[in-house]
């Protein structure tokens, strides 16, 4: 419950503050933020099958976002920024969806 | 991809919608601890970075150098072509300028030359200064021949518009002597009448009295009968109201392509 509330307060945070990426940071934000979405469904999907960690959904988190943007970091210094990101993109949105899809199967049994 | 609960080290879990929505509510219930406090700064986290991301990416500043170097390319090429765009219009709008210019200048020399034709031709009225003949015959003395005469030496004078009684004199004006009567125009005029020109009033009331000239040939003493009297008086302003009716050629058309 608290964890759905600080997502909340995350999100109206960055509302109210509007605040500006600094340059160096800014190839990599979307790509964290993707890697972090890849997590949450990870995790929220852990958990209703009853297999979830704190620590595991922690550091799965933090380690997501650090190597997506490090791939991203690589891609830029090889000259490849942009097909990498790309490449980054895809899979990490193909495993959400098969996350969504274990999750939609979990709740709804189907 | 994952379409399987994974197995867990050989304990076996409940699965299925009950267990699961069991699960979650237990979840959402449950008792915050320390590890809860720390999954709800990671998820401020993620918030904060997803809300700060959308925002970045409505703008160029959230665009790689690729990006950016293409957007620069469009909008170049964008400039290039609405650039071609604008000489274009421009074109069209000086061509149209000068053409309307050339148009009105080339009107305003269709306007005089109309006047000066339709003042030649007779088929609109003229007003000036001139002459005015007034010609009192009560014998008809006056032959057609004298009165051509009289209207030749208006034109050698340089009169350019003449009226003799009612009729519009032009250069195909007829002077026809029947019986006692003249006929110009085909309208017969009977004395008294006026004689209408308009020029150089001296240099025709000159050319009217020299010796021997249209003064005495119209005042010479006839053999019987009474002479004719003739009065010239110059105006500053002798309005010449006779027009022809100004008629279409029926046979010729013109020839473009022979030179002036």
């Amino acid at each position: 419950m608290i964890a759905v509330i600080g997502l909340i307060l995350g999100i109206v945070a960055g509302l109210v503050l509007q605040p500006t990426v600094p340059t160096e940071l800014q190839p990599y934000l979307p790509i964290a933020v993707v890697a972090a979405l890849d997590a949450l469904f990870g995790g929220f999907r852990a958990l209703l099958e009853g297999i979830f960690d704190d620590r595991v959904f922690a550091v799965s988190l933090v380690f997501n976002v650090l190597v997506a943007a490090f791939v991203v970091f690589l891609g830029d210094q090889l000259g490849v920024g942009a097909q990498l990101s790309t490449g980054v993109v895809v899979v990490l949105g193909i495993r959400i969806f098969a996350n969504a899809a274990a999750i939609r199967r979990q709740l709804l049994g189907a | 991809m994952i379409s399987e609960p994974a197995p867990t080290g050989g304990v076996t879990r409940p699965t299925g919608p009950t267990a699961s929505w069991g699960r979650l509510r237990s979840a959402v219930t449950a008792r915050p601890d320390r590890a809860q406090v720390l999954l709800a700064a990671l998820l401020f986290g993620l918030g904060f970075a997803v809300v700060t991301q959308v925002q970045q990416a409505s703008d160029l500043s959230g665009l790689r150098q690729s990006d950016l170097v293409r957007v620069l390319d469009d909008v170049s090429q964008r400039r290039v072509r609405l650039e071609g765009e604008r000489a274009d219009l421009e074109d069209t709008l000086q061509g149209l300028t000068s053409a309307s210019g050339r148009e009105a200048e080339a009107r305003a020399v269709a306007d005089a030359q109309r006047d000066t034709y339709s003042i030649l031709a007779g088929t609109s009225p003229a007003v000036g200064p001139g002459v005015r003949m007034t010609v009192i015959d009560p014998d008809n003395q006056v032959r057609a021949s004298i009165l051509l005469d009289a209207i030749q030496e208006l034109r050698d004078a340089g009169a350019e518009a003449i009226q003799v009684a009612d009729v519009r004199v032009v250069a195909s004006t007829t002077f026809v002597q029947v019986g006692n009567d003249v006929q110009v125009g085909g309208e017969i005029v009977r004395a008294p009448f006026e004689i209408l020109a308009i020029g150089d009033s001296s240099t025709i009331d000159t050319a009217l009295r020299i010796p021997g000239g249209v003064y005495e040939s119209i005042t010479r003493r006839p053999t019987s009968g009474t002479a004719a009297e003739l009065s010239i008086v110059t105006d500053d302003e002798v309005l010449i109201d006779a027009v022809l009716p100004l008629e279409e050629p029926g046979f010729l058309a013109p020839d473009d392509q022979a030179g002036p």
